[in-house]
């Protein structure tokens, strides 16, 4: 297939590109990064100059080349390096403890979100001028809040005033991770709130596009040829209208992924849950570069390969994108 | 430049320009209106907001009778945990956010149009390679790589954060604006001029990016958007400029000082809500736009309505007395059935023939 195949290439240059943003990023700092930790805390002896550039890998010996390809190879068998915060844990050790979090709190919210926006979408844009059409204001105004702020006032109404829900974290204190029902129970209930928070806001986008290409493609022939045949209303919906409409939708969740990733970074702050995005600010705010720069590489590769699977999707719907030479 | 072009000649109707504006005012979309209204607002406050805070935002009132103290008459938003004047913070903040989201967008949007313009109108190898960075860049999230390049920026001031923001903001314009390009340049007023000489330089300038305008101020709008969002969203986790007042800044203290757990809603509600009803104004914005260029997105009220109801175009022609069998539907189909067209005609035929049974019948 070469719609799949020139979309590889394409996520494989795509992760080129991170992986030597990546490289070149405390290299291009000006000063250096090492000088930067050194400003920041001036209780830094300037024997520690040589164990900060070890620790980074800016004072490798050898030419710039031979860095390089030694970090591609270090990347491909996952070694990032020690974590300066969590010293002296491997920062891969680190990721896979805090990756399943994510992965689970973010990518089940995402998936409902497009999928209930989307169908909502479809039904604003059939009954163009219906009461859903009423709602669009106020979805405009749940698009425009930032996902932290929406979480802060979740939390602050329905955890801290009334209190229905956790206060924010993975699960109760106390409690050891496994797979046991009063830890599972916890886990679920401690993402209600958030996942609620990325649906909410997410909803909003979706709906708003699919009902933009719903109403676009309603005016098209083949609609008004289905309905002339007298098929039933369900048949034409989403068998006719929203299946065309729903490819500039999957183009657009794919392109969209990276907002709501991003996003869901900083919601995860607000809910101080131990996923990927919280590790990250800890990363950030502790100078604990080799660890911050291997989440950036992660969480670009997720969206990569989310973006991957979107396209799979859109092969599997499309016709066109099985016979298009270009993509 | 041909500046004497014949508007010249109509100088001496100038008094019904005013008028010919109000018009077109009215003609505007009810959410570009709305969106326009909601946008100058805050753009006033903005501009007036510093002159007339009534204290120092960053003043810090030693009174611990001071420290958060609910909304009041001194003080209209209440104070923060060291006593200073959430009304003062809120006002200069909104001039800094917006100042700093126009600035990105100008300088994301001018980048867009350069990269896009460039790729569509120079082609071949060009086209592939801008294209390929455009899409790379599209596709990686822009907020991690946001706080790992502002977490190694040694002196992250307020020029660090917009340069960032700008150098990350501008794929999704050019994008679009590319792919405008690549219909226009193939238009023949282009081949014209082309034809009578005109450099490569003067066709972008004064043919092709004037055929754009309309696109480049939505995608300015929506840059502003993201800028707003980004900056404020950094801000609150702290790694941009923490010393001057922002929105996001503002945030990041009432959520580091606990303002959640004192319940001091006073403290982090009105910079949310400011930071969210700006965005409300950009989007109603650009849905104003979108509605001007694709009138079928326009709002249904707007529409002729016949024989009480309102006609959608691929309706089909009303037939007032349906022959259809009242059937009984589950609650899942009659609901599913609402959505549906057929159901305007032969629900509201049924209800007029339930309402007042025909003479026949009888």
């Amino acid at each position: 297939m070469p719609f799949i195949l020139r979309r590889l290439g394409f996520y494989v240059v795509a992760a080129w590109v991170a992986l030597t943003v990546n490289f070149f990023l405390p290299r291009a700092v000006p000063g250096n990064a090492v000088e930067a930790i050194m400003s920041k805390f001036p209780s830094l002896q300037p024997s520690a100059y040589r164990a900060l550039e070890a620790m980074l890998g800016v004072g490798h010996a050898g030419s710039i080349w031979h860095q390089y390809v030694s970090y591609l190879n270090d990347v491909l068998h996952l070694n990032f390096g020690i974590s300066s915060s969590e010293y002296p844990a491997h920062v891969s050790t680190l990721l896979a403890q805090t990756i399943p979090w994510t992965l689970a709190l973010v990518g089940t919210a995402t998936v409902i979100a497009f999928l209930l926006g989307t169908l909502l979408g479809i039904l604003a844009g059939w009954r163009h001028g219906g009461w859903l059409e009423r709602l669009l204001p106020a979805l405009m105004f749940l698009q425009a809040i930032p996902y932290f702020f929406l979480a802060l006032l979740l939390l602050y109404v329905l955890a801290i005033n009334v209190h229905i829900f956790p206060i924010g974290q993975g699960y109760a204190g106390g409690l050891v991770p496994g797979w046991h029902w009063s830890f599972i129970s916890s886990a679920i209930l401690h993402s209600l709130l958030p996942a609620f928070t990325i649906v909410i806001t997410s909803v909003a986008g979706w709906m708003l596009q699919m009902r933009n290409v719903m109403i676009t493609t309603i005016g098209e022939d083949y609609v008004l040829a289905a309905q002339a045949k007298g098929l039933r209303d369900r048949r034409v919906i989403f068998g006719y209208a929203a299946r065309n409409a729903l490819l500039p939708q999957l183009q657009g969740f794919g392109l969209a992924l990276g907002f709501v990733v991003s996003g869901a970074i900083v919601m995860e702050i607000v809910f101080s849950y131990p996923g990927i995005g919280l590790l990250l600010l800890n990363a950030v705010t502790s100078d604990d570069y080799p660890l911050a720069q291997a989440i950036f590489l992660v969480i670009t590769f997720a969206v990569l390969l989310a973006n991957l699977i979107v396209d799979l999707v859109i092969v599997a719907v499309d016709p066109r994108a099985r016979t298009r030479e270009a993509a | 430049m041909t500046t004497a072009l014949p508007i010249n000649v109509e100088l001496p109707g100038l008094s019904g320009a005013p008028a010919r504006q109000l018009g077109r005012w009215r003609r505007l979309p009810l959410k570009a209106k709305a969106g326009v209204i909601l946008l100058g607002f805050f753009v006033l406050i903005a501009i007036i907001g510093p002159l007339v805070t009534p204290y120092d935002p960053g003043f810090q009132n030693p009174n611990p009778a001071l420290s958060m103290n609910a909304p009041s008459a001194a003080h209209l938003l209440g104070t923060t945990q060291s006593g200073q004047d959430v009304l003062s913070q809120l006002l200069v903040g909104i001039r800094l956010t917006l100042v700093l989201a126009l600035l990105v967008g100008v300088i994301a949007t001018a980048l867009s149009v350069i990269v896009g313009v460039a790729a569509a109108f120079l082609g071949g190898i060009w086209d592939e390679l801008l294209s390929l960075a455009i899409n790379v860049f599209l596709v990686i999230p822009a907020l991690p790589l946001l706080i790992v390049l502002l977490g190694y920026l040694p002196h992250t001031g307020q020029t660090a954060t917009i340069l960032v923001l700008a150098g990350l903001g501008w794929p999704w314009g050019a994008r679009v604006i590319r792919a405008q390009t690549l219909t226009i340049r193939n238009r023949d007023f282009i081949a014209a001029s082309r034809e009578s000489g005109e450099s490569s330089w003067r066709i972008i300038v004064s043919e092709i990016v004037p055929n754009e305008v309309s696109l480049i101020a939505a995608n300015f709008v929506n840059t502003v958007l993201y800028a707003i969002g980004a900056s404020v969203a950094l801000a609150f986790i702290g790694v941009t400029n923490l010393s001057s007042w922002s929105l996001g800044t503002m945030l990041y203290w009432a959520e580091s000082q606990q303002a959640l757990q004192f319940g001091a809603w006073w403290w982090f509600v009105p910079p949310g809500l400011a930071v969210a009803l700006m965005g409300t104004s950009l989007v109603l914005l650009n849905t104003g736009i979108d509605e001007l260029g694709n009138p079928r997105l326009r709002d249904a009220n707007q529409r002729a309505k016949v024989n009480g109801r309102r006609l959608l175009p691929t309706d089909p022609t009303p037939v007032l007395h349906a022959a259809l069998p009242s059937e009984r539907r589950s609650p899942v189909t009659a609901f599913m059935r609402s959505f549906s067209r057929s159901a305007y005609v032969s629900d509201r035929a049924q209800r007029l023939s339930a309402a007042k049974p025909s003479e026949g019948e009888r």
